[in-house]
């Protein structure tokens, strides 16, 4: 199937040298949530504001849902919905004429019922006559969401939209997410919170100086890239790890009463059953076992961490 | 043309003016009325007629251009200063709309709102002055354009200034001077022949000349010859525009 964002090779440097995106090239399937995660200045908001025509790229090509961004701009931008990092509202006006605006800002005609929609399924329905200066910044960014929906978009544009958002708004816009793709609506977000890709992306890329790392299949990038801890808990503590097991590097921890083991999914053999055998044969009695897998944020630490020592 | 995102524009642009009518309509009729009971009234008994027309009457084109001038710029200014300024300029920036349908809906704004203020002062004038128009077409054709021309010049100032300060810098250094030298309040014939010729190089001369024709049937200078100055003004703007939009100077990156 078409992807419905296709970028090629999209390069954009600024008059002073900088390069905010060195080369990227992207493909996102329809319906899908891909999250992109990279530190502060990474090229994230750049990526996103050449795809939506808010900045002009130096080189490489866009397209969305086949139209490319340039030659094809209005098929292709009534296609995008941008959810702006930023809070940028006009103050005084009603919550729901700003709604409205923005349908028809994007050319489409005007339709009360589906704004009611849309301001109901983010809960604005209540505070619809209020002016937005009157809203609290959790209900700013609903507002965002709601102008960026009222077109219909088939492709939207979520540019942090947690951050500086208190715990239960971030769980409330991860279900407002989920309701989004289950319309069949493509959701590109970007974020520095890990858990966020976590929870909500189908995949994950990662972007650094300008340079889409990787992206992959959450589930599959876990598993690739986890390592995994087992623990082994003794029922009495150990003052050293005993000379048999020597050969596995343990390090014992929990005042004596675990032993940890770190081994690769991706190797062959893990080594496990033969640890297990090993530690019973040198007379321990376990407590119980425990693995662990680490999580996308130290995949993505050590992600970013090599692309630095690499540059460096 | 994506016409109903020039409404869009256009209406979200009207809503600003009538959320704040008051200050909008108010001011413009007070300083109007000043003027003529101050020019008209306790001055303009002293003054001798010009050109046939008393003082009070004759000011009238002027004060009304000096009001449109002065809205046209100020409200086209702020309509695209002020989403640069909050931020809300990326929705623009990224909806399906070409820049042609972005200057449509701000500077029709802008021109209308000067439009209803040139409208209302031509009103109040009716209470204080005899005022006849003797080319009543022509007349709505030179409010008309100039409302657009002076729209489009304050669309231009708004994407160019950096900040408010910016944003008064030019009405306030420029056109004003231009408007009050321009013969808002006097006939060119009636000035030293060398302040005459320097006159000529004001473009709101040939404005207010034209508009002052409209209502009384004399002119300083050739009636075809405001026409033109209009037109070559209305014209250099949208070129402006069109450059700005397609290099995107200081809207985009």
């Amino acid at each position: 199937m078409q992807p419905i964002l296709d970028i090629t090779d999209l390069r954009k440097s600024y008059g002073d040298g900088f390069e905010a995106l060195k080369g990227v090239s992207l493909q996102i399937a329809q319906g899908e949530i891909i999250a992109l995660l990279g530190p502060n200045g990474a090229g994230k908001t750049t990526l996103i504001s050449t795809v939506c025509g808010i900045t002009t790229a130096t080189s490489g090509t866009v397209t969305v849902g086949g139209h490319d961004i340039i030659s094809d701009f209005r098929a292709a931008r009534s296609m995008i919905g941008l959810v702006p990092q930023e809070i940028n509202l006009e103050p005084f006006e009603k919550v729901i004429n700003t709604v409205r605006f923005s349908r028809g800002l994007f050319g489409r005609s005007a339709d009360e019922a589906a704004i009611e929609k849309i301001l109901r399924q983010l809960s604005l329905w209540d505070k619809r006559n209020n002016q937005i200066r009157e809203l609290s910044g959790g209900m700013k960014r609903r507002v965002l969401i709601a102008k960026a929906l009222s077109h219909e978009p088939r492709l939207l544009f979520l540019d942090e939209p947690t951050a500086g958002v208190d715990v239960e708004l971030r769980k409330d816009m991860w279900e407002i997410v989920e309701g989004l793709k289950a319309d069949g609506v493509t959701i590109v977000l970007t974020t520095h919170y890990i858990e966020e890709a976590e929870a909500i992306a189908d995949r994950v890329g990662v972007i650094a100086k300008g340079e889409l790392l990787l992206v992959e299949d959450k589930a599959r990038l876990m598993a690739r890239m986890g390592q995994k801890q087992l623990d082994v808990q003794l029922s009495a503590p150990l003052e050293n790890v005993p000379e048999a097991l020597a050969s596995y590097d343990l390090t014992l921890c929990d005042g004596g009463r675990t032993l940890t083991y770190s081994y690769d999914t991706r190797a062959e053999r893990t080594g496990i059953t033969k640890l297990l055998r090993d530690v019973s044969e040198a007379g321990l009695v376990l407590r119980d076992v425990v693995t662990r897998q680490s999580s996308l944020e130290d995949i993505f630490v050590g992600l970013v961490h090599e692309e630095e020592e690499a540059t460096s | 043309m994506n016409w109903t995102a020039i409404r869009a524009i256009y209406l979200f642009e009207m809503a600003r003016f009538f959320r704040t009518l008051a200050q909008s309509l108010i001011s413009p009729v007070l300083s109007t009325s000043l003027y003529f009971v101050v020019f008209g009234a306790a001055i303009g008994s002293r003054i001798q007629e010009i050109e046939g027309v008393s003082y009070g009457a004759f000011i009238v084109p002027g004060l009304i251009m000096l009001s449109v001038i002065t809205q046209a710029i100020s409200n086209a200014s702020f309509g695209i200063y002020f989403p640069k300024f909050i931020g809300t300029i990326y929705e623009l920036l990224s909806a399906p709309v070409n820049f042609l349908e972005i200057v449509a809906g701000y500077v029709g704004a802008a021109a209308t709102k000067a439009l209803f203020i040139g409208v209302i002062i031509l009103i109040t004038a009716f209470f204080f002055v005899d005022v006849t128009i003797a080319h009543p077409l022509a007349m709505v054709s030179f409010l008309l354009l100039t409302c657009l021309s002076f729209s489009l010049l304050g669309f231009i100032i708004g994407i160019w200034a950096g900040n408010f300060e910016q944003l008064q810098l030019v009405p306030l250094l420029v056109v004003t001077p231009l408007v009050f030298l321009g013969g808002a309040f006097y006939s060119i014939s009636m000035l030293p022949p060398v302040w005459q010729t320097i006159s000529y190089f004001n473009p709101v001369v040939y404005l207010i000349s034209g508009f002052r024709w409209a209502f009384f049937g004399s002119a300083d200078v050739p009636i075809a010859l405001s026409l033109l100055a209009i037109a070559g003004f209305t014209l250099a703007c949208l070129l402006v525009i069109g450059w700005i939009f397609k290099s995107g100077w200081r809207i985009r990156q």
